[in-house]
């Protein structure tokens, strides 16, 4: 008994000298793993639930149309109707045309060809509105489209 | 004199909190962005030739304002859907047009059903008004429906998931010889069972459209 009273007595602290560079690690891998949006979203977009799914091409391949109702804070400016945002702008059904157009001469030309428009809609808005974006987007002759979603079953299946 | 002898050692206790401080702020900053969806592609304007289809090759789908589903004229639930969708794709009925017989379908050979998953054209109507949500609920049980059938023959003919066969071919990291085989079996099995949505007209009753 004695001999392990002995070893008790002294115990040995934790030593935390490798902690910061546990955080480091956990630092550097959400820095690695997460995308960085470089628009700030005006809209709210709380996007639908797919299985089904394909996973986007690269980000410089995409063009992003947003579309949903105006965040809560932002809604005395913009009123609370539907509104399509564009890079870091809101803007009327009109304007995707060109802007599509000019995001695709940005791009370098090897890979116009293969441009995805990615439709980052709310799952609230009309499916006319969309309807109404796609048309806008055969009129440019683009027609590679992608319902962006989260992945999942949807919860809410009303009959 | 006596202080140049002995360096000073830096302290580096509180580097555990600067780093917990940083991991935090990029914690609460980031949103992690989705990077899946559903790749649709749109019709091509002018091409508004209209084409003769047997009644039977048509699975029609309307959705209404209130998100209800009707599928061939019966009211439907969305889980319902993809069962529905397969039955009608894999039926096999006759032969077709072009003379081939589907000898690959496992359908109950219906005649009310398609005869050819060729010839098969899914017609979705949304009314205006519809959810979006709903809207891709449906699109995304019409790509289930069709990759459980493509699967099945890519299983069938090649002992491999059509979806892995697809993330292989489109992935960088695969050679080019690996990717001209993948290139015609991909081609292959999409020929057997073509993904042909259509959504010619949509609902123009409600214009209120308030932008």
């Amino acid at each position: 008994m004695s001999a392990f009273n002995g070893r008790n007595r002294s115990e040995p602290a934790i030593s935390t000298a490798s902690l910061p560079d546990i955080v480091f690690m956990l630092l550097f891998f959400f820095m690695t793993v997460t995308t960085i949006s470089n628009n700030e979203l005006l809209v709210e977009n709380e996007l639908p639930m797919a299985t089904a799914i394909n996973t986007l091409d690269k980000k410089d391949r995409l063009i992003e149309i947003y579309v949903g109702m105006p965040k809560q804070e932002l809604a005395k400016t913009l009123g609370n109707a539907l509104r399509i945002q564009l890079n870091d702008q809101i803007a009327q059904i009109t304007d995707i045309g060109p802007f599509v157009l000019q995001e695709l001469s940005k791009k370098p030309e090897s890979i116009r060809n293969f441009v995805t428009v990615a439709l980052k809609v709310d799952k609230n808005v009309k499916v006319g509105m969309v309807a109404d974006i796609k048309k806008e987007l055969q009129e440019v002759h683009v027609y590679k489209v992608n319902y962006t979603t989260h992945q999942g079953e949807s919860g809410n299946q009303k009959f | 004199m006596r202080r140049t002898r002995e360096n000073p050692e830096v302290h580096a206790g509180s580097m555990a909190d600067i780093a917990f401080l940083l991991l935090i702020f990029f914690l609460v900053t980031t949103t992690i962005e989705t990077d899946k969806g559903l790749d649709r592609k749109l019709p091509q304007e002018d091409n508004q030739t209209s084409i003769v289809v047997n009644e039977r090759n048509v699975f029609r789908i309307s959705l209404n304002k209130y998100d209800q589903l009707l599928v061939e004229e019966k009211i439907m639930s969305t889980d319902q859907l993809k069962d529905q969708v397969i039955a009608f794709l894999d039926n096999g009925g006759e032969v077709g047009t072009d003379g081939t017989y589907c000898d690959y379908c496992k359908g109950s050979r219906n005649p009310e059903l398609s005869d050819n998953p060729k010839e098969a054209i899914i017609v979705l109507n949304s009314d205006r008004n519809a959810s979006y949500g709903m809207y891709v609920n449906i699109q995304d049980q019409l790509a289930a429906a069709y990759n459980t059938l493509r699967n099945r023959e890519a299983q069938r003919l090649y002992g491999q998931d059509f979806d892995q066969m697809e993330d292989r071919y489109y992935a960088p990291e695969s050679n080019a010889s690996e990717k001209n085989i993948l290139k015609e079996r991909v081609e292959t099995i999409r020929s057997l069972f073509p993904m042909n949505i259509s959504e010619a007209e949509l609902n123009v009753q409600s214009q209120n459209q308030n932008l």
